[in-house]
């Protein structure tokens, strides 16, 4: 079931958590909702959910205005962040809730709830493990049992707010890709939250990012990272490198901004793995620039190097054979050369 | 026995605050309850019998504890709906409100007795309307439940409060999202949630209850086989210097009171089984 969402805003007292926002929402897609805390990415996610009203706009669930419609009509999943699974019950009636709470008309006999609730236990991969009660769950079992006790009803849409925020990093990696797999067999409808910018990368088939209550873009994971529209998605989304380009200079600041063709007093967008380390200098606009730091752990070795000519510092990332064949040293003199600098208009801050 | 009790912790001090804890509970608590058992072993078995199966006491006792019974019962009820509309609702005044529940701790028992026996008489306030309708409250065991009630009121009131302040929104929301209504939420995940809590209030009331004798004294009429309590019962005893019968009674009710107490306890610890162990 398609989401659309009409020209939605929503104040708290003075602080505007939302304004204007427009979005659709594809059906059997899986949107990822990024941004940093208060961005209004969770206000977002309730008001889809009906846990909150919006001061102005609508939402419609596959056309159908839905906006007055209480949250038990909805037919959302929603999964918190803190699990909120009910202590009280074991896993076997955490999952069964929602289909015991239907009016008896509609409510599916003992039998048929038995069936549904074991076949959500294997989905989980948690079958043995109905009798135990929430708190003798590890965290990731816990959001685990959150997600099938959501995916228990069959709704229409799946709404997660930061469902793996409150986990460890290797749990919350296995979890997220497993989220994704999940999806990809049932095809329902999800938008989650996360301020996550891997997380929102890796799973979901459209990130929307948020930011100061407004969308900054709208696209596919690749599209918002090879192709930010904004310095704001450009820096949320990965590690950054500024290159001002003053009019006074006559150094290689304002040849990178030649070489692109950009007018002077800007600022120029690289990231870390689009930067070159060589030895000797190749082109006119190589910049000088002295190794600090070098982090060679990991897939991709990070190497900090200021720059000679005016002592900003230069992030760079290289893939690990061409590290090895450098055999950089901390304190050693290199040239950088920054490639696929992005320009955006000067009114923009970040 | 070390090796029961000892326990690999980095604080330190158990054994000073294990020592303190059993000297401080024999002090104030086992020394005079087992005098109480002392006083009442000089009586030989027919005596005992004598003193605590006679038609007088034994209708005190159903007295004593139905009416405690019933009025832990009406604070249940009561007292959660209290503590539910101040911790959920906003109202005005809702400061006055909270701190007058305490006003039963701190009002003297006889202030307490005489007023509800003041207002609940054939002539007081609110007994004179209640009087044409057949009512009778002061002086029947009515008035006793009345008076039992007052007293207890801010143990359920303030053991649910806190619970009920901490309970995470999200349980509700969940609740409400997988469809269930807001008596389904009440009923399924909210109640089982304070019922702990509940429990312990409702045995905090019963007990003070069962013990009370100021403020019931006044408005119970205190007639025998009718409306004389337990502890009053006790009282005659004493002031006629039948020492022995008096703590024989004494220990009845001691120990009618631990086995109730104990299984409250049973059950709360049966309702707190899914708590982190």
């Amino acid at each position: 079931m398609g989401i659309q969402i009409q020209n939605i805003s929503k104040k708290f007292g003075t602080y505007t958590a939302l304004d204007q926002i427009d979005l659709t929402v594809p059906s059997g897609e899986l949107v990822a909702l990024l941004g940093p805390s208060g961005s209004g990415k969770t206000t977002l996610l309730r008001i889809i959910a009906g846990l909150e009203t919006p001061d102005t706009g609508s939402i419609h669930f596959n056309g159908e205005v839905a906006t007055q419609r209480h949250v038990r009509d909805r037919r959302v999943g929603f999964v918190f962040q803190h699990y909120a699974l009910f202590q009280h019950m074991t896993v076997f009636d955490n999952i069964a809730f929602g289909m015991t709470v239907k009016p008896k008309a509609e409510r599916p006999d003992k039998k048929h709830i038995r069936k549904r609730v074991n076949e959500l236990l294997l989905l989980i991969q948690l079958d043995n493990m109905a009798d135990r009660f929430p708190s003798q769950l590890s965290g990731g079992q816990r959001q685990r049992v959150a997600l099938a006790r959501a995916l228990a009803t069959e709704p229409k849409v799946l709404l997660l707010d930061e469902p793996f925020g409150a986990l460890d990093a290797k749990v919350r990696l296995e979890l997220r890709r497993w989220l994704r797999k999940l999806h990809d067999e049932i095809h329902v409808t999800s938008v989650f939250v996360t301020h996550d910018q891997e997380e929102a990368l890796e799973v979901a088939d459209r990130v929307v990012v948020m930011n100061q209550a407004k969308i900054e873009q709208i696209g596919t994971p690749e599209e918002v990272y090879d192709h930010p529209a904004t310095p704001f998605v450009f820096n949320f989304l990965g590690h950054v490198n500024l290159f001002h380009c003053r009019e006074s200079d006559d150094d290689q600041a304002v040849a990178i901004a030649c070489l692109n063709g950009i007018d002077t007093g800007t600022v120029g967008y690289v990231r870390p793995s689009d930067i070159c380390i060589r030895r000797n200098a190749e082109a006119a606009d190589d910049i000088a620039a002295e190794v600090i730091f070098i982090q060679g752990a990991g897939a991709l070795p990070h190497i900090e190097l200021r720059r000679l000519d005016n002592g900003e510092t230069v992030h760079a990332e290289l893939p690990r054979d061409q590290y090895r064949q450098l055999g950089l040293k901390t304190g050693e003199q290199v040239f950088v050369h920054p490639t696929n600098v992005r320009v955006f208009a000067p009114n923009y801050q970040i | 026995m070390s090796i029961f009790f000892k326990q690999r912790s980095v604080l330190p001090g158990f054994g000073l605050t294990m020592g303190f804890t059993i000297l401080y509970l024999s002090l104030i608590v086992l020394i005079p309850l087992s005098g109480l058992l002392f006083k009442t072993a000089t009586l030989s078995w027919e005596d005992f019998w004598g003193a605590v199966a006679s038609a007088r006491v034994l209708a005190s006792f159903r007295l004593t504890f139905g009416c405690a019974l019933l009025a832990a019962m009406i604070n249940g009820v009561f007292g959660l709906m209290v503590a539910w509309v101040l911790v959920r609702y906003r109202l005005p005044g809702k400061r006055v409100i909270d701190a007058l529940v305490d006003l039963p701790f701190a009002l003297p028992t006889a202030v307490a007795g005489i007023t509800l026996a003041g207002l609940y008489a054939g002539n007081g306030w609110i007994g004179q309307y209640l009087e044409p309708l057949g009512i009778k409250i002061a002086y029947t065991p009515l008035g006793i439940i009345v008076a039992m009630t007052f007293i207890g009121l801010p143990f359920v009131v303030r053991t649910v409060q806190p619970v009920l302040e901490d309970m995470e929104k999200e349980q509700e929301e969940a609740a409400a999202c997988l469809g269930a209504n807001r008596w389904q939420t009440f009923v399924r995940v909210i109640f089982p949630a304070i019922t702990p809590a509940l429990l312990t209030g409702f045995a905090l009331a019963y007990a003070r209850a069962i013990g009370e004798y100021g403020s019931v004294i006044f408005i119970a009429g205190n007639m025998p086989m009718v409306s004389e309590i337990t502890p009053l019962l006790i009282i005659t005893k004493l002031e006629q210097y039948d020492y022995a019968g008096a703590t024989a009674i004494a220990t009845v009710m001691l120990v009618f009171s631990f086995l109730i107490l104990l299984t409250i306890n049973l059950i709360q610890w049966w309702s707190r089984r899914h708590a982190e162990r």
